[in-house]
């Protein structure tokens, strides 16, 4: 299976890019078997850039970012391949050393943010405990830094709200607290998972306004993961989409809108409603995506795709291809681009 | 339209008593959850209902389901008043219309077979089909898209989409009028959403049955509506038909709502021009006095004082077909253009 | 606050009331004459009749119950007219049997149903959630299993098997530890706290035994389940070390349940101690209790009864507390 990546293996420490992801999977032992949750993930990211993951509920999108934080460590949870952040394989490194890198190097938000903050503290005093792990300094100051970053996410009298609790505030709030408490440390990287799916349009579009303005003032690098297209096309600059534990299709974000590459995106664009369209049929993907107890052998997406008998021989069926990538945007399908290319305009 | 309207629905409230504290006597303050809805429905037709969470659509929904009893106002169907029937008239009714839930697996038990629980509502309402209740259901499944041999299976077997299918076949066992729709592909991933949404239109199409369809995507709303009415804070504050509500919003909240919508094309992402809204819903407890939009409203600091005074003071008249419950949308269009 | 402190107060007059009305009148229906039982042996008809006049059950049965309650806020003249005697208040009576105030005799074996509760508490609270903790934290270990086979066999356990149990073994056998002696009542007397802990070590044990197999099976599931919830994974995002999380922020979610078990079982315990009391023959509250209900001695069962009845009241009172504190989102207003 050739791999063939824009800066290849050997180069990408030299060139040290900032988030270098390798190979990555991740597999559940349980009950009925082994789950793979994630299959051979490959992509990396630079600072002040932000990656889109999106795909549909259970394609792994959350399970890649836990891998990422080093949550899987110390739990049944198989972890292989690497992740080079800063030169430093996330997989690897010790829970120790881990625990450093978590909430001063990486910030995480989560997509509930009820359950995500505890009920029995105060907002601020969560979100000093935040700045308090990493940083040599009085409680005083910590409430200090806590107050000032609540201020900065738009919490109107930050002051009196520090003493609050979770169940006191708006959903909407709750979620600015959790980015307050993310980014208390000044993380160069960002990983929000699901950050807006439990809330109001409206109140999504304040949070996402935000976590940019945020993002530009630090620098830092958001992988910002959702099932919602419009999210991506609104925030990113490149996308990478998920099926069955695999990135299928990853590129800058007008590519895969504009260049859709792989079968899978092109039936998750068609199947969307959109603002504009009008009443005709929608074009939803037949079936069900694949257990993850028992992948097929061969492209994971075959048993729902239209196009695996235009790929020939079967070759679908039998051979899982890999991901190739041509100009910083990759693809993970027999058919090749010409081919994609007229079945997209002629259907 | 209205003469030929199936459902009426006018003035339509729900005023939910807050639980008080050790002694002060219950009920002396009260949510308005749902305050003065008044919309009407055509046979075959759907009406979207969108807001934000809290505004209060679940609750018109039920009451419009009976699923639970109105404070005030009038729910017309089919020429019969039904919001204070009770006992055997209300058993009647039942059938009349029908309710889809967001999680079709909390309403279904576990413990009975697929066929069961489609049978339920039938046998609920003492209906013998012709052919045998098993046969009925038997085409049930198979009209929306399952197998007859689903009929012995339950409900863990079947994926998030297939346990929304089974929702549909019991919803349209009775053959109702109206059908409820509350969140039903809100749970679901895109692709499957695709599979319901074709689904639901095709049963309508073959049976004329019309929908208040729920949702808070609004795309979605807009593709299987013919009207759509967007409520704030207990009350419709526009209505109308969807392509004249999605081109020319008229209030501005909707202007506000369809804005804050993320367009999965990023060339129109780009261009689209943003209002964003300040701030959070007041509590339906405690709404604000004269518009209840007037908080966050971005039309209101661009007005004058006098204009303003109107907002704080002068509850709008509530949304009709033809204009919506706001005091200046007239100024909207162009106040707004300068306010993102 | 203040309100809810009123509120509690007010269901507790009103508990204790019901409680002694129904043990009043159960005395009533019971078959036991407490006048033949106090006038012994040669007992003539005249003599009971005296008996009852002296136990002042020559009067109906709501006069009787009047009379009762009203020595409990004020003092009162008991026994037959020419010996009388005051009873000072809080008047619970004289015993039937023994012509002692019934205050004297609950004052007398308190100390001892204390010494059994107390440490029995202690002993159960800290092996049942410390061991619950460990289970939870080593799912599906070695170490799991063995704690949760242990607590299913411990559940099944009376005391009176556990306790002869042990007995048998630690002082018959391997005279370990003394007999229980009634000697010491109390850890600051003159024996000092270490004689109090061996003399009391093998009630504790039976007593823990039976209580905390509970206590680590809800303490387990608890941990486990708080140790799955988002705001551990958030705990755990911040870079908090792994003792933080787990005691600061897991167990104060996960122990709420046990404050409410622990609540229960403080009214339960009583009845724990009537075996306990019994198999290691201690004079304690559950004896006495005992003794009294058998031979038809009205004033001390009632009095044990409402003494039982206003611990669970006070426990309860104190759970609710408790959970205010741990809970702010059940603050009260
Ligand atoms: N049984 C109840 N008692 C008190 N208040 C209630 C009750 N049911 C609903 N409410 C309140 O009524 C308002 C409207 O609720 P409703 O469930 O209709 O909202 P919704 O628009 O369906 O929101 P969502 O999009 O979250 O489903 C809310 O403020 C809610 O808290
Ligand atoms: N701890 C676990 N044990 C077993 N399977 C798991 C575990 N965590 C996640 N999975 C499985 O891994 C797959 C991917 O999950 P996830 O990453 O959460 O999906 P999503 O893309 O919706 O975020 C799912 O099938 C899920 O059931
Ligand atoms: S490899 Fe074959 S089955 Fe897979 S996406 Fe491409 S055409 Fe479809
Ligand atoms: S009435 Fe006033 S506050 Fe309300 S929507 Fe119209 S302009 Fe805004
Ligand atoms: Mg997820
Ligand atoms: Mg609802």
């Amino acid at each position: 299976m050739t791999q063939l990546q824009p800066s290849s293996p050997a180069s990408a420490n030299e060139t040290g890019a900032f988030l270098e992801v390798r190979n990555l999977s991740v597999k559940f032992p349980t009950d009925d078997g082994l789950v793979s949750a994630v299959n051979g993930m490959d992509f990396s990211l630079e600072r002040g850039q932000t990656l889109g993951i999106v795909g549909e509920s259970g394609s792994g999108k959350s399970v890649t970012s836990q891998a990422l934080m080093g949550l899987l460590k110390g739990t049944s949870a198989q972890v292989t391949g690497q992740a080079l952040f800063q030169g430093k394989d996330l997989v690897t490194l010790p829970e120790s050393r881990m625990r450093q890198l978590r909430g001063r190097n990486i910030g995480m938000i989560f997509q509930d943010p009820l359950s995500a903050l505890h009920p029995f503290f105060t907002v601020g005093e969560q979100i000093a405990e935040a700045y308090l792990v990493h940083n040599t300094a009085s409680k005083k100051q910590a409430r200090a830094a806590a107050v000032d970053m609540l201020g900065r996410v738009g919490i109107p009298s930050p002051e009196q709200r520090y003493d609050e609790y979770p169940h006191h505030f708006s959903g909407g709030m709750r979620q600015r607290a959790m980015i307050a408490m993310a980014l208390i440390c000044e993380p160069e990287l960002l990983i929000a998972d699901e950050p807006t799916t439990a809330l109001d349009v409206t109140v999504q579009a304040q949070i996402l306004d935000l976590m940019s303005e945020l993002q530009q003032e630090t620098n830092s690098a958001l992988i910002l993961i959702t099932h919602d297209l419009g999210v991506v096309a609104e925030v990113c600059d490149s996308v990478l989409v998920m099926y069955g534990g695999q990135c299928v299709e990853s590129g800058p974000v007008d590519e895969i809108f504009y260049d859709t590459q792989h079968p899978y995106t092109l039936g998750l664009l068609k199947s969307m409603p959109t603002l504009n369209s009008s009443a005709r049929r929608l074009n939803p993907i037949p079936g069900q995506p694949p257990s993850l107890l028992d992948l097929p052998k061969g492209c994971i997406f075959s048993a729902r795709c239209d196009y695996a008998a235009l790929a020939g021989d079967g070759v679908c069926a039998s051979t899982r291809p890999g991901l190739v990538v041509e100009g910083g945007h990759g693809t993970r399908c027999h058919l090749d681009r010409r081919q994609i290319l007229t079945l997209r305009n002629t259907r | 339209m209205d003469t030929q309207a199936i459902l009426h629905v006018q003035n339509l409230q729900k005023h939910f008593p807050i639980k008080g504290g050790l002694f002060s006597p219950k009920g002396s303050k009260r949510v308005k959850a749902v305050d003065g809805v008044s919309f009407s429905l055509a046979r075959g037709q759907t009406l979207g209902l969108v807001g934000e969470s809290g505004c209060g659509k679940s609750t018109t929904g039920r009451m419009v389901a009976r699923l639970m009893d109105p404070t005030g106002g009038r729910i017309v169907i089919d020429g019969v008043d039904i919001s204070q029937l009770g006992g055997r008239e209300l058993y009647n009714f039942r059938r009349k219309v029908q309710m889809i839930f967001q999680d079709p697996f909390a309403s279904l038990n576990p413990r009975q077979t697929v066929g069961t629980a489609i049978a339920a509502p039938m046998l609920a309402q003492k209906i013998n089909p012709s052919g045998g209740m098993k046969n009925r259901v038997k085409e049930l499944l198979e009209q929306v898209g399952l197998k007859p041999e689903h009929y012995n299976r339950f409900p863990h077997e079947f994926s998030g989409g297939q346990r929304q299918r089974v929702g549909i076949a019991r919803a349209i066992s009775l053959n109702p009028s109206v059908i409820v729709c509350d969140e039903p592909v809100s749970a679901l991933d895109v692709s499957v959403q695709a599979q319901v949404v074709n689904l639901l239109q095709e049963i309508q199409r073959d049976t004329g049955v019309a929908y208040i369809f729920i949702a808070h995507d609004l795309s979605v709303v807009r593709h299987i509506s013919h009207d759509v009415a967007v409520m704030y804070l207990g009350k419709i504050v526009e209505r109308g038909p969807r392509d004249e509500l999605f081109h020319d919003p008229k209030h501005p909240y909707t202007k506000a709502l369809l804005s804050a919508v993320p367009l999965p094309d990023p060339n129109a992402a780009r261009l689209q021009q943003k209002i964003r809204l300040r701030g959070d819903l007041p509590s339906p407890a405690n709404p604000p006095s004269g518009c209840v939009f007037r908080t966050r409203c971005p039309l209101f600091s661009t007005l004058g004082e006098e204009q303003q005074q109107r907002c704080i003071t002068e509850i709008p008249a509530p949304a009709s077909t033809a204009a919506p419950a706001c005091h200046h949308s007239g100024m909207a269009a162009a106040a707004l253009a300068d306010v993102q | 606050m203040t309100r809810f402190i009123f509120r509690r107060a007010g269901s507790l007059i009103l508990l204790l009331v019901t409680v002694s009305f129904i043990t009043f009148t159960l005395f009533q229906l019971g078959p036991a004459d407490p006048a033949s039982a106090a006038c012994g042996q040669e007992c003539t008809p005249e003599r009971i009749t005296e008996a009852r006049v002296a136990l002042g059950m020559d009067h109906p049965f709501l006069i009787q119950y009047l009379d009762y309650m009203r020595g409990l806020v004020s003092p009162r003249m008991i026994g037959a007219p020419g010996a009388e005697s005051i009873c000072q208040w809080p008047c619970l009576g004289k015993s039937f049997q023994t012509n002692e105030n019934v205050s004297d005799i609950i004052a007398r074996s308190l100390p001892y149903t204390l010494s059994i509760a107390v440490g029995a508490l202690v002993l159960w609270t800290i092996s049942g959630v410390g061991l619950g903790l460990l289970a939870a934290l080593r799912k599906g270990s070695a170490t799991d299993k063995f704690i949760v086979g242990a607590a299913s066999v411990g559940v099944s356990l009376p005391i009176p098997v556990t306790g002869l149990f042990l007995l048998l073994v630690f002082v018959n056998q391997l005279h370990l530890l003394p007999f229980t002696t009634n000697e010491i009542n109390g850890a600051f007397g003159p024996h000092g706290p270490w004689a109090w802990v061996l003399n009391y070590f093998l009630p504790w044990v039976a007593l823990a035994v039976l209580f905390s197999a509970a206590y680590i099976r809800v303490t387990r599931t608890n941990m486990i389940e708080t140790f799955s919830e988002d705001f551990i994974r958030t705990a755990r995002a911040k870079g908090l070390a792994p003792r933080i999380v787990t005691f600061k922020h897991g167990v104060r979610a996960g122990i709420t349940p046990v404050v409410t078990m622990l609540g229960m079982d403080i009214g339960l315990l009583l009845g724990g101690a009537v075996l306990t009391e019994q198999i290691f023959s201690v004079p304690g509250l559950g004896f006495t209790a005992v003794r009294a209900a058998i031979s038809g001695d009205l004033p001390v069962t009632m009095a044990i009864t409402m003494l039982a009845a206003f611990f669970v009241i006070v426990a309860n009172v104190a759970v609710d507390l408790a959970y205010a504190a741990i809970d702010p989102r059940v603050r009260l207003q």
